[in-house]
């Protein structure tokens, strides 16, 4: 058995008299990553405020070993050894590495910073990680996203941290590199560090953890040995009901081609044709880097196709950006939604009006009177049209940028990563959602990493492999089939 | 039906000081314990209230104005030059001042939009400008005078009511009116995500643009009100930029865009000038202004950073999972 390196007991947080966490039980082992889950807003990341000394709990106890702690501040956790690693990183990207590590800790000798020092512990635990590729004396700015994360952790390991919370570490993250976080994960477990790992994608979940923490509307639900566990017994935990089969079935009925791309290409794409009709989903499938969100800047006019011809219902039309997208009826669900899709501080209604506004001229920018039947129409849950959007749930934040895009009655949509980062259940809104529209007529052309949710919506996929089409595959392929594809290997054994 | 005014977030505060101050007023000064001493500061008050509403467009679109103080004290002594004491004149300089003021601000956005020079070194740049343009056109000295049909917008009234307070009800409804259309929603969107704006297929530019024309537009008609009310001189917009901006600041705008209303900036502008009226009767010296300007500035944007804190420690933990949680004062933006 390993040691219990921090244990919290009936941990219990209100805030204005909303209790938040209920009674929560949790312990973290040496060599051992214990997966924390449950939807937005069960309580997840106050837990990991508490644990990290940022919110006091109202009543319940940490022991750090055998000590009972009280946390008044965040540099008591991490003096305790407790680090957490947050979405967004603390890193000053104008400086290198080993100073990140030791900022605010800088070694001296005789009065001066001693820079050998810090470039050697830096070395020291990068080795000890097993992570080769990162120069100490490399200025932060110029290391990719995934590597920022690494320097990080470094920097949690050289503050002494023995136990480690990772808060969605892959979120931002790309296939690969995703990989090469799990690598990472194991490693440092078998090195004796307590992981805490917070994440949404169950399948890194089940791949890494030993023991599971499921939340729910801020209660304990259960924790229990991985392997003990089904990820649809997990999912029934998380939601609190059986989700029934996450994807909707199909009933699409192709009708009239609405977009056709006739050998377009640009710098990073070439000669790309294909069809999206009316009343169906196509997917378009590949690596990080093989274009597919450049495939949907050039559509939208953003990075335009420099050949070929773009064709909306059978008319050759030259899409200038998105003011001229928008008003050939194309919407644009952008991967990046807080930065790219909504205006946080704004309300629920101009967030929702925000294209019809922008775009559209004359009555068909003033009208409002549909808002009540629009946000239903994408099951909003929020206090009503004037709270602002930021204090909803990413799930619900989700649904007033599709609200936005309904409002202007667009006749194809580009939806990018649709679904990241928000929780099963209003994934699954979503997924009906986009069945729905496809049902009503719309033609949709949606991008996703996640290969499971592509297989289980796309009527069609289109697998892009630097920069061109490798191929097209039926709905029910496998994920090998486009994997395949997506590596350049062909079809693989089929 | 359960009326509640509709007011914007951060609107409160501001109106809260402006009453007290206006009932303080009421005690400490004699000429207020009748109508017309109001109407004599809101007359006082015009100019500021006006370029205050301008500044708002441009600070809620994520910008800053500084070109306005210099602005009207060039459409002063251009007013004064060309005006040359004919009544005959008048309309032609009023058109022109406008246009004045329509063009330097055309010229701001154009600049801070097309060469994307940041709109706080854009107009700076514009500030000094106008500043040396006056100077070497007047050699200090302005020339020329005011015809008094000219002046009668500043000093004249329409049975009791100054012009100035009529014109300055206009454009505050005017402005009022114009933030709950879609353009001006656009607008305080702007100023809080650029991005989302752009790919919601926003004229970004078009809308920055159309915040430095109004400001500009707005600034003229301030020199106007200004020029018959306090007269000519080559002082008469100093400083103006920085009133107006506390002002706006003072009404719970937050500086950087996409957040506050514009009839509070006006009724920051209004408090600011019943302040200083205070002050004046109880007889702390104008030469005091300034710092009391400098300490509001810095009190205000203290206050929306504490407001802002404590709103994101409870709020966010609370309405999250509450779908019928603690009743907030919700406002609709106006």
């Amino acid at each position: 058995m390993n040691d219990v390196l921090v244990r919290l007991e009936g941990v219990t947080k209100s805030f204005l008299g909303v209790p938040v966490l209920r009674g929560i039980d949790l312990e973290l082992r040496a060599g051992e990553v214990h997966a924390l889950v449950g939807e937005n807003g069960a309580g997840k990341s106050t837990l990991l405020k508490v644990l990290a000394g940022a919110h006091r709990p109202d009543a319940g106890r940490i022991l750090v070993g055998d000590r009972e702690v009280s946390f008044a501040a965040p540099r008591d956790a991490q003096a305790a050894g407790i680090a957490i690693i947050h979405q967004e990183f603390n890193l000053l990207p104008h400086r290198t590495v080993a100073e990140n590590v030791y900022l605010g800790r800088e070694p001296v000798r005789r009065g001066q910073v001693d820079r050998r020092a810090m470039t050697a512990g830096t070395q020291r635990l990068l080795e000890w990680m097993g992570e080769d590729g990162i120069e100490p004396d490399a200025e932060v700015a110029r290391l990719p996203v995934a590597r920022r994360q690494v320097v990080e952790i470094v920097k949690a390991l050289s503050a002494d941290a023995k136990v480690l919370a990772m808060d969605e570490p892959t979120a931002a993250l790309a296939g690969s590199e995703v990989d090469r976080l799990c690598d990472l994960v194991r490693r440092l477990r078998e090195r004796g560090i307590a992981i805490l790992y917070v994440s949404h994608r169950l399948r890194e979940v089940f791949e890494l953890s030993q023991r599971i923490t499921v939340l729910k509307d801020g209660a304990f639900v259960s924790c229990s040995p991985t392997e003990d566990l089904s990820p649809g017994e997990l999912v029934r935990q998380m939601v609190g009901r059986p989700l029934g089969t996450l994807y909707p079935a199909r009933d699409s009925d192709p009708g009239e081609v609405r977009l056709a791309l006739r050998g377009a290409g640009n710098g990073r794409l070439r000669d790309l044709s294909f069809d999206v009709r009316a009343g169906e989903i196509v997917g378009l499938a590949g690596l990080q880097g093989s274009g597919r969100s450049a495939v949907a800047r050039a559509i939208w006019g953003v990075e335009p196709f420099t050949s070929g011809v773009v064709e909306l219902d059978g008319e050759p039309t030259t899409i200038t950006g998105p003011r001229s997208a928008v008003r050939n009826g194309i919407g644009y669900v952008t991967e990046d939604r807080q930065g790219d899709g909504l205006a946080l501080r704004q309300s629920v209604r101009d967030n929702a009006l925000l294209v019809r506004r922008a775009a559209l001229r004359g009555a068909a920018a003033r009208r409002d009177s549909d808002l009540g039947s629009l946000l239903e129409s994408v099951a909003v849950v929020a206090r009503g049209p004037d709270q602002e959007v930021r204090y909803l749930s990413g799930g619900n934040q989700q649904k007033v940028v599709l609200g936005k895009w309904l409002a202007v009655s667009p006749r194809i949509l580009i939806v990018d990563e649709p679904t990241r980062g928000i929780d099963v259940g209003a994934k699954q809104t979503v997924y009906r959602l986009l069945r729905k529209l496809a049902a009503d007529g719309l033609a949709i052309l949606m991008i996703a990493s996640e290969l499971p949710e592509l297989l289980g919506m796309s009527d069609r996929i289109l697998v892009l492999h630097n920069g061109a089409i490798a191929g097209e595959l039926p709905a029910g392929t496998s994920e090998e089939a486009v994997m395949g594809l997506a590596t350049g290997h062909g079809l693989g054994e089929v | 039906m359960n009326w509640r005014p509709r007011l914007a977030d951060g609107t409160a505060p501001v109106l809260i000081v402006l009453v007290v101050l206006l009932v303080t007023l009421a005690f400490v000064g004699p000429t207020f314990s009748e109508p017309a001493g109001y109407l004599a500061l809101l007359k006082r008050a015009a100019p500021l209230v006006i370029l205050a509403v301008g500044q708002y467009f441009v600070i809620v679109s994520g910008g800053f104005d500084l070109s306005v103080g210099s602005l009207v004290t060039a459409a002063v002594v251009i007013a004064a030059r060309l005006s040359d004491g004919a009544d005959a004149n008048t309309g032609w300089v009023i058109a022109l001042l406008l246009g004045f003021g329509l063009l330097v601000g055309l010229v701001n956005g154009l600049i801070t939009t097309r060469l994307l020079v940041p709109s706080f070194i854009v107009t700076l740049g514009m500030l000094l400008v106008l500043d040396g343009a006056v100077f070497l056109w007047t050699d200090g000295a302005p020339r020329g005078a005011l015809a008094p049909s000219f002046r009668v917008f500043g000093r004249g009234g329409f049975g009791q009511v100054p012009w100035s307070v009529l014109i300055l009800l206009g454009v505050v409804v005017a402005a009022a009116w114009f933030m709950r259309s879609g353009t001006g929603r656009t607008l305080v969107a702007l100023g809080d995500n650029e991005n989302a704006v752009r790919l919601a297929g926003g004229a970004v530019h078009r809308l920055r643009v159309l915040a430095f024309v109004l400001s500009g537009l707005l600034a003229a008609l301030a020199a106007i009100l200004l020029a018959g009310f306090a007269g000519v001189s080559a002082q008469v917009g100093q400083g103006l930029e920085f009133r107006a901006i506390t002002a706006v600041v003072l009404g719970g705008v937050v500086l950087g865009g996409g957040r506050g209303s514009v009839v509070a900036a006006a009724a920051g502008a209004l408090s600011l000038e019943a302040l200083f009226t205070l002050l004046n009767l109880i007889g702390v010296s104008g030469a005091l202004e300034s710092a009391v300007q400098g300490v509001i500035l810095i009190a205000a944007v203290a206050a929306a950073a504490h407001g802002k804190q404590l709103r994101r420690t409870h709020e966010q933990e609370v309405v999250r999972p509450g779908r019928g949680g603690a009743a907030r004062a919700d406002g609709v933006h106006q």
